[in-house]
């Protein structure tokens, strides 16, 4: 083994320009890293072992034809929810057992036409209801900085493929943390692109006006070339914003000052019952950006602490119509009734497990009649008032910074009983999804216990170069994200 | 916003969203969603008069498609995705009036 | 005690687009099931709405033609509920901000001028096609997505005479608008009707009954009739109307129980999120309104006017577009519009009645009905002749000229030619030829018959009426 896995997309893409190394090795290393590990981690639902080798063969083959991309021979994982012809689309659900896709997601598409390989498709909570990935209904995933610990969620196979090396970088989702919460606990980054940015078309909907697609990566330029890859408009969303896709990955030239740059640091994210060790790297990393040139200003967004009672309406609200299409007629598992209504009882009793069934009936309950205006409505409302808190905040500085959750990776099956509970660790994420604008995590310190700590960069929205630039630095002046777990 | 929700009865809602629950299933979530209620009750303290709802991200307008034909699924991976099927039919239990 | 029944109309109406309402699949009645669906309209896993252009003209379109005001802004919602041929088990439609409001429908009802107001148009999708066998019911989605709007009248109708001169006006309306082909048997216009029954001189409406999805006219008559007895019978005995989801069993000509309010469906409407709003600008309503075509009233109205024609004809003549559009095809190579107006009210319904055919497939073109009339006027064939040739023409196609020329079908206007026969005539007649010079003016008749016998029907009359009248009188 070349170790080849270890690498950055960045990293490979220059091998592979210079004839260092080939794509096929590329794959076969990385696949050799899935058979070492993810017995342990299991990260992956899916491997197609002999397509992303073929993938791979094409990829060399093209770049032998002229073809330049830096995606062009690069192996992804990709989150169980994202569309692919030909492969199972499960959202780690069993209620889309035997579900074969017939198109591809638009991202998909974009990841094909660059030359990337599509590796398998890996583990998240249950059409993305969850933070810790727990909620899989088909398998459990590990942090691979301590398998007794969650990876966060619901991106969590994602991260934890990248963490763990069995992926060079992946796709996740984020409708209320999700690519950001598990970039944070397995010691990755991950970009929650602002709405608009990435066509969702082929992403199966958890809550349409929230949930957008982003990278998953080892490092920040990582998840420049990745975003670069997959943004754009797309005619088949019609919440896809018309709007040129910067060079992302190029823009990012090692530059380490951010001297001109104006940091907020909002007084409401360093919320009640935050680990200190988590406000202290967070601390300490707004002190770093200090030391790197920026400006640290101090900024309020008073209506964030509103964000989880807003967002557990309005996303499950939207869930209980998008997931209503699991119905056992035209696709996925059916329980058969002597008529359609008893068909769709059993089948979505069957079919669904706790969570979702929990966040369905939420939903349905706040859109019923009667309750409409008292609950949905008004989390619209209080949704204004949130955006308005960002939109104030931007005008007086370039970018924020936060923490991305309140504690590190906890113990699996710590949360679980108490929904409520595991809820209210995304108050720090859950605000940004509900403004549409874009925000970044990466790695900036570990806890005692040896779990990493997140800095969450939040930007304006379509300020994703701000995001990744701010990030780029602080990583070109730490070394975080040099570390690698040891997977025992 | 109603105060005790009088209106949660999670077998009600249950139907609605056509999920069969087990009795403990109904149990268990009527105690957890009626915690989550309560807590959703702190937004009775925003006065959000004169508040325009967001329902989008974005504020996008008017987007269309031309009135072209595209590309339809080729039926047989449509039918083998289908549970049941009958001569290119989805096959369903016979449809009653609900 | 006196009764009023108060009738409102909810009208689906599929439009005329080539794909369906947000996807770019084919919409085509009768193709194979399941042909014409995609991720979309299949209510796949990550597919989402994006809508056509075509349906929203069509639907303001539809909105100026009945004197609606088109919304500024519009929006789209999820109408939830479960039901096989609905694959996402929402319906994408408009609830609280359509594309179009109010309106109006003028139309003639039993002699009097009724003008009926609507409250809204809206746009939305269309469900899938159940068919029900034995045990089973299998569902075919061709049609599932399809772009439908639909017109949602006040309840400002009281018999059921009201409601079909409404449904047949608009029905009309918009095949002149060319929104949609209105074929009822393809189910391409739909209502709901919603009847109430209160005592004449009471305030409130009475309980409403909805009777759902409709398509054949005379079935709504029926549906209304039989309903609004129904309802008076319950009252009278004393009893009250159940608000109610009805059905109509064709077969018994009368409504029955569906669902009751208690088990109403609770839709859950919300914004949809997949689904921008729309904003329709001044110009752009503008730019719509002056493409609009000229509507029946309209034709009617130039029909009398600048044609000359009587009413009535002007009436039949525009009822149904496709007779009126051949019509004015006729009209582009005659100035006769009374003789045209003649052979398609007479020859040309009597003949496509009998064939059980459509004016598109007669084998009489409007070409050739003028030829024909062109032949009466310059009084190379008699009228009877005209419709002998138009008679053929249909049954066997052919052209006029030719079909005159080779059955001699050319009247006789030679006065060498009908002199001898006037004469014959009048030396072999002595009696009436006496009454006629005594005074009796009609007996002239009977030698004008003798000269046509003579004839074989080719004398042109006129002329032979001109001649006897020389003679005899001179
Ligand atoms: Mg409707
Ligand atoms: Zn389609």
């Amino acid at each position: 083994m070349a170790d080849l896995h270890k690498l950055t997309i960045a990293e490979l893409s220059e091998k592979l320009a210079v004839g260092e190394c080939t794509s096929v090795e590329i794959v076969n290393d990385v696949l050799a890293a899935i058979d070492a590990t993810d017995g342990k981690v299991g990260a992956y639902l899916t491997i197609d072992r002999s397509s992303a080798l073929e993938q791979a063969r094409a990829a060399d083959a093209a770049r032998a034809a002229g073809k330049k991309n830096p995606m062009l021979g690069i192996p992804v994982a990709i989150k169980d929810l994202l569309n692919v012809k030909g492969q199972s689309c499960t959202c780690a659900s069993k209620i889309l057992e035997g579900y074969v896709a017939p198109y591809d997601a638009t991202v998909i598409a974009k990841l094909r036409a660059a030359g990337a390989v599509l590796l398998g498709r890996v583990n998240m909570d249950e059409f993305a209801m969850g933070s810790s990935t727990e909620n899989s209904a088909l398998g459990q995933t590990r942090n691979p900085w301590n398998l007794g610990h969650v990876p966060g969620g619901s991106s969590g196979g994602s991260a934890a493929s990248v963490a763990s090396d069995e992926a060079i970088a992946s796709l996740g989702s984020d409708t209320g943390g999700s690519i950001r919460q598990p970039a944070a606990f397995c010691g990755c980054v991950g970009v929650k692109p602002t709405y608009g940015r990435v066509s969702r078309y082929g992403l199966t909907a958890f809550a349409s006006s929230l949930d957008q697609i982003g990278p998953i990566t080892k490092t920040v330029k990582d998840s420049a070339i990745l975003l670069e890859a997959i943004c754009g408009h797309d005619k088949l969303d019609s919440s896809s914003i018309e709007m040129d896709v910067p060079a992302f990955g190029k823009n990012l030239t090692g530059e380490t000052s951010l001297v001109g740059m104006k940091l907020g640091l909002p007084k409401e994210y360093f919320v009640e019952g935050m680990d200190p060790e988590v406000e202290k790297a967070v601390r300490d990393a707004v002190a770093h950006c200090k030391s790197l040139g920026a400006e640290i200003v101090e900024v309020s967004l008073p209506n964030s602490k509103y964000a989880i009672a807003v967002y557990y309406i309005i996303a499950t609200a939207e869930a209980s119509a998008n997931l209503a299409r699991f119905d056992g007629i035209r696709y996925g598992l059916r329980v058969d009734g002597k008529d359609p209504i008893e068909l769709y009882g059993k089948t979505r009793a069957a079919g669904f497990g706790s969570e979702v069934k929990r966040r369905i009936i939420l939903g349905t309950y706040v859109l019923s009649s009667g309750y409409y205006d008292a609950y949905y409505l008004k989390a619209q409302k209080v949704r204004t008032l949130i955006r308005d808190d960002f939109t104030a905040a931007f005008k007086q500085c370039d970018a924020i910074l936060a923490p991305v959750t309140p504690t590190a990776a906890y113990k699996l099956g710590e949360k679980t009983d108490d929904p409520l509970k595991m809820y209210l660790d995304d108050i720090l994420t859950t605000p940004v999804n509900l403004a549409g604008n874009c925000a970044l995590s990466l790695p900036c310190g570990f806890s005692s216990g040896g779990l990493p700590i997140g800095l969450q960069i939040i930007g304006d929205a379509f300020a994703e170069e701000t995001i990744l630039k701010v990030g780029h630095a602080y990583e070109q002046t730490t070394e975080w994200h040099t570390r690698k777990p040891e997977i025992s | 916003m109603p105060e005790a929700n009088p209106g949660m009865h999670v077998s009600d809602i249950a139907h609605l969203a056509r999920i069969d629950l087990t009795s403990e299933e109904t149990a268990l979530f009527q105690s957890q969603l009626d915690q989550i209620l309560h807590y959703v009750e702190q937004l009775n303290e925003l006065d959000v008069g004169g508040v325009e709802p967001t329902a989008h991200a974005i504020p996008v307008y008017n987007v269309l498609r031309k009135d072209e034909i595209g590309q339809s699924l080729d039926r047989d991976a449509v039918i083998a995705n289908a549970p049941a099927a009958t001569g290119g039919q989805i096959r369903v239990p016979k449809i009653i009036d609900q | 005690m006196k009764y009023e029944a108060t009738i409102g109309l909810e009208t689906h109406i599929m439009q005329k687009t080539n794909t369906k309402m947000f996807c770019a699949c084919k919409y085509e009645y009768g193709a194979e099931p399941n042909t014409h669906v995609c991720p979309v309209c299949l209510g796949y896993p990550g597919a989402l709405p994006v809508m056509n252009e075509k349906a929203i003209e069509l639907c303001c379109k539809a909105g100026l033609l009945l004197g609606c005001e088109i919304n500024p802004y519009s929006k789209w919602d999820r109408k939830n509920y479960f039901y096989p041929d609905m694959a996402k088990n929402y319906q994408i439609t408009q609830a609280d901000q359509p594309l179009c409001l109010g309106g109006q429908v003028a139309v003639e009802v039993d002699g009097e001028m009724k003008t009926f107001t609507l409250e809204r148009i809206h746009q939305e999708e269309n469900a899938a096609k159940n068919t029900h066998v034995a045990g089973a019911s299998l569902v075919d989605y061709n049609r599932a997505g399809t772009a439908l709007m639909e017109i949602v009248s006040n309840p400002c109708m009281h018999s059921a005479a009201d409601a079909l001169a409404y449904l047949t006006a608009l029905k009309q309306i918009m095949e002149y608008g060319g929104i949609s082909d209105c074929n009822p048997e393809k189910g391409q216009i739909r209502s709901d009707v919603n009847v109430s029954v209160r005592p004449v001189g009471q305030e409130k409406l009475g309980s409403k009954v909805e009777i759902k999805n409709m398509n054949s006219f005379a079935f709504i008559q029926q549906a209304i009739e039989y309903e609004i007895d129904r309802q008076i019978e319950v009252l009278e005995s004393g009893g009250k109307v159940v608000q109610e989801t009805r059905g109509f069993d064709s077969d018994r000509g009368e409504t029955f129980s569906q669902r009751t309010k208690e088990n109403a469906h609770d839709y859950r409407y919300f914004p949809e999120p997949d689904l921008m709003p729309v904003k329709i600008s001044a110009e752009q309503i503008g730019q719509w309104r002056s493409e609009l075509p000229e509507l029946p009233v309209q034709r009617r109205e130039r029909y009398v006017k600048e044609l000359g024609l009587p009413e009535y004809d002007a009436g039949v003549l525009t009822a149904d577009m496709a007779t009126s559009d051949w019509f004015e095809r006729v009209m582009v190579h005659t100035r006769n519009a009374k003789a045209v107006s003649n052979f398609i009210m007479g020859e040309m319904m009597r003949l496509l009645s009998e064939h059980g055919l459509s004016i598109a497939e007669s084998k009489v073109t409007p070409e050739k009905l003028a030829e024909i009339i062109a032949l009466i006027d310059a009084k190379t064939i008699s009228t009877g002749a005209g419709k002998q040739v138009f008679e053929i023409i249909f049954n066997e196609g052919g052209d006029p000229k030719q079909i005159v020329e080779e059955k001699g079908m050319a009247q006789v206007s030679d006065d060498s030619a009908l002199e001898g026969w006037a004469d014959e005539a009048i030396a072999s007649n002595p009696k009436p030829v006496e009454e006629y010079k005594a005074g009796n003016a009609a007996s002239i008749n009977f030698l004008m018959g003798q000269v046509m016998k003579a004839s074989r029907g080719k004398a042109n009359p006129g002329a032979v009426m001109q001649m006897l009248k020389q003679k005899l009188d001179g």
